[in-house]
């Protein structure tokens, strides 16, 4: 069986940038696997531009900042399958791959990275009643089938979410001469950045219904109408506030979930908050020498928060690889009040380096407030917020001196100061 | 005649009210930066937007190609800029950066590939 240092599973953005960090850190003998016929996940099909203002210092399109990154991989050797899908991986860190040229292999690594990226919520998962019709998808694949594929979905179009990938697609779709009719959102304000409300949206008039929901799905074989009502503070549909409008596409643009299939049947800790592993402050799991990066960790917003990710996360991967890290008892780090996740959860206090960087959300847009890293009763960092939002990730960096006495936690953030 | 606009330049999105009088700006409040002065300007005297599309490509493994406007064009001309983009073929190899159309619309701006296609062994 063949053997490598390090397996990296995805070749999106994060698994290029870790690569390069595992490689420039002194590790020659990586293997990249990815299951598209080029490297580049998901920016392939983001054409707008918007992507790596502070990695490249100007505002790219998704596939030129892929083509840059695909350049930095190149400049190192890096063992990279491409057109080749990971099947199993096992605790004992044998991962299997399948190709059309050498079937069903399996190769032994010593440390594991997962860097597979997320997939859309679908209409199943928040179940709209109505007939089983065609032409309902996510934002994703429709945008998948315009920019990659060349295809038009829909000439009457409504989007369903107001995620930045269906206001994206609003626009894209509306200039390439479909009829955008709406998009509806169930909460009281949009998941999407307000340059996109503004840019994609008011730019074509196309109207945002907050507080609204699609209640019916209606057409055979294929999509002809959809139904939609306001909903109550419950989120509830509320009665006879229905309205319906003819449509022959429906995109649904209603959160993306971290992709953590092939660990399903691994005993690794969880975070239900992220819906995802569990991590360090080395993006190490709780089994040894298995990493996590990108979207399969956290959804991102901005590529380049995805980029420093995995930068930080393949250093780590070398550092394990050329000395192991010391055994200590972890640190956990908790969302408290109005604070929906935080990565990582857990933290080594003699393994980390100078500092240590968190991610997180908010779970409501707050105005004037206050963030608050406390340790018991004991407050490490009192921050003050303008604004904050559940669209936009925040992070924060801690440094090791400060967190040296610490023991468990909390990342809170309190209103109206 | 007051206008009521969201600033878009960081995430506090403030709602200013700018006061123009026929195309000009007088003054803006409510904004929490004098960044939002100067976007209110351009955004009223003229707005530019980057167009981003796809063309058709031949010869390569992939059949539409990438492109984007290599800066800003004036918003007014966005839907003509769509209509050449929609006219071209383009031939693989192609190169990032690389040239599609010339002074698209008139805007004096060009559209260029947005990645690199390599041609059909
Ligand atoms: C529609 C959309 C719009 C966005 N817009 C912006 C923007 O304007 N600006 C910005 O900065 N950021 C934007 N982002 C965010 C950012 O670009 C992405 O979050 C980031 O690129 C994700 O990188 P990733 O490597 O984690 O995931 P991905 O790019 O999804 O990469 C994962 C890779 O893993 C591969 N893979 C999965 N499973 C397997 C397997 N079993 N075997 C082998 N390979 C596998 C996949 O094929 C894929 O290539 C956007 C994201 C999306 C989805
Ligand atoms: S006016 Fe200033 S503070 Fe307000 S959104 Fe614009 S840039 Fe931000």
């Amino acid at each position: 069986m063949r053997k490598v240092d390090c397996v990296i599973v995805g070749g999106g953005s994060a698994g290029m940038s870790c690569a390069v960090a595992i490689a420039r850190f002194g590790i020659k003998d990586i293997l990249m696997i990815e299951r598209e016929k080029e490297l580049g996940g998901i920016l392939n099909q983001c054409i707008h531009h918007g992507f790596g203002l502070h990695i490249y210092k100007k505002e790219c399109t998704g596939p030129e900042f892929a083509q840059l990154l695909i350049e930095s991989v190149k400049k190192y050797h890096i063992d990279i399958k491409l057109d080749t899908t990971v099947i199993n991986i096992t605790e004992g860190k044998k991962v299997t791959y399948v190709n059309e040229d050498e079937g069903v292999v399996e190769v032994q690594a010593k440390a594991i990275v997962m860097a597979c990226g997320c997939m859309e919520r679908s209409r199943g998962m928040i179940s709209i009643p109505g007939d089983r019709c065609g032409n309902v998808l996510t934002a994703g694949t429709a945008q998948r089938y315009l920019n990659i594929d060349g295809y038009m979905c829909g000439k009457r179009v409504f989007i369903l979410g107001s995620g930045d990938i269906g206001l994206i697609m609003a626009r894209r779709m509306t200039l390439e001469g479909a009829k955008v009719l709406g998009v509806a959102e169930i909460m009281p304000y949009s998941n999407g950045l307000s340059r996109n409300i503004v840019q994609c949206l008011e730019d074509f008039n196309i109207p945002l219904y907050l507080n609204t929901t699609v209640t019916r799905i209606i057409g055979h074989p294929r999509l002809e109408r959809i139904e939609l009502s306001s909903v109550d503070e419950n989120l509830r549909p509320i009665k006879d506030s229905e309205w319906s409008v003819a449509v022959d596409c429906l995109l649904l643009s209603i959160g993306l979930l971290p992709d953590t299939s092939l660990l399903n049947k691994l005993n690794v800790e969880r975070d239900p908050q992220t819906r995802s592993v569990a991590v360090n402050e080395a993006f190490e799991m709780s089994l040894s020498g298995f990493f996590a990066c990108g979207n399969v960790l956290q959804v991102h917003d901005l590529v380049d928060d995805v980029y420093l990710e995995a930068e930080v996360c393949g250093r780590e991967v070398a550092r394990y690889l050329h000395d192991g890290f010391v055994d200590e008892e972890m640190v956990h780090v908790c969302a408290g009040e109005n604070v929906a996740h935080v990565v990582p959860q857990r933290l080594r206090k003699e393994n980390m380096q100078d500092d240590c960087r968190f991610s997180f959300r908010v779970k409501k847009p707050m105005r004037d407030c206050i963030l608050r890293i406390r340790s018991g009763e004991n407050i490490l960092r009192e921050v003050k917020k303008r604004v904050m939002l559940p669209a936009e990730m925040e992070k924060l960096d801690l440094e090791k001196s400060m967190l040296m006495g610490a023991k468990d936690l909390v990342f809170e953030v309190k209103e109206d100061v | 005649m007051i206008k009521e606009m969201v600033c878009i330049v960081c995430p506090m999105s403030c709602r200013m009210q700018v006061e123009m009088d026929k195309k000009k700006v007088v003054s803006v409040s409510h904004n929490g930066c004098v960044r939002g002065v100067k976007y209110a300007n351009e955004e009223m005297s003229n707005p530019t937007r980057m167009v981003t599309s796809t063309v058709v490509l031949k010869n390569a493994a992939l059949t539409r190609l990438p492109v984007m406007t290599a800066s800003p064009v004036p918003k007014r001309k966005v839907a003509d800029v769509m209509k050449q983009i929609n006219k071209v073929k383009v031939k693989a190899p192609v190169k990032m950066y690389d040239v599609i159309i010339e002074n698209v619309a008139r805007t004096g701006v060009n559209v260029v590939a947005s990645r690199s296609m390599d041609a059909i062994k």
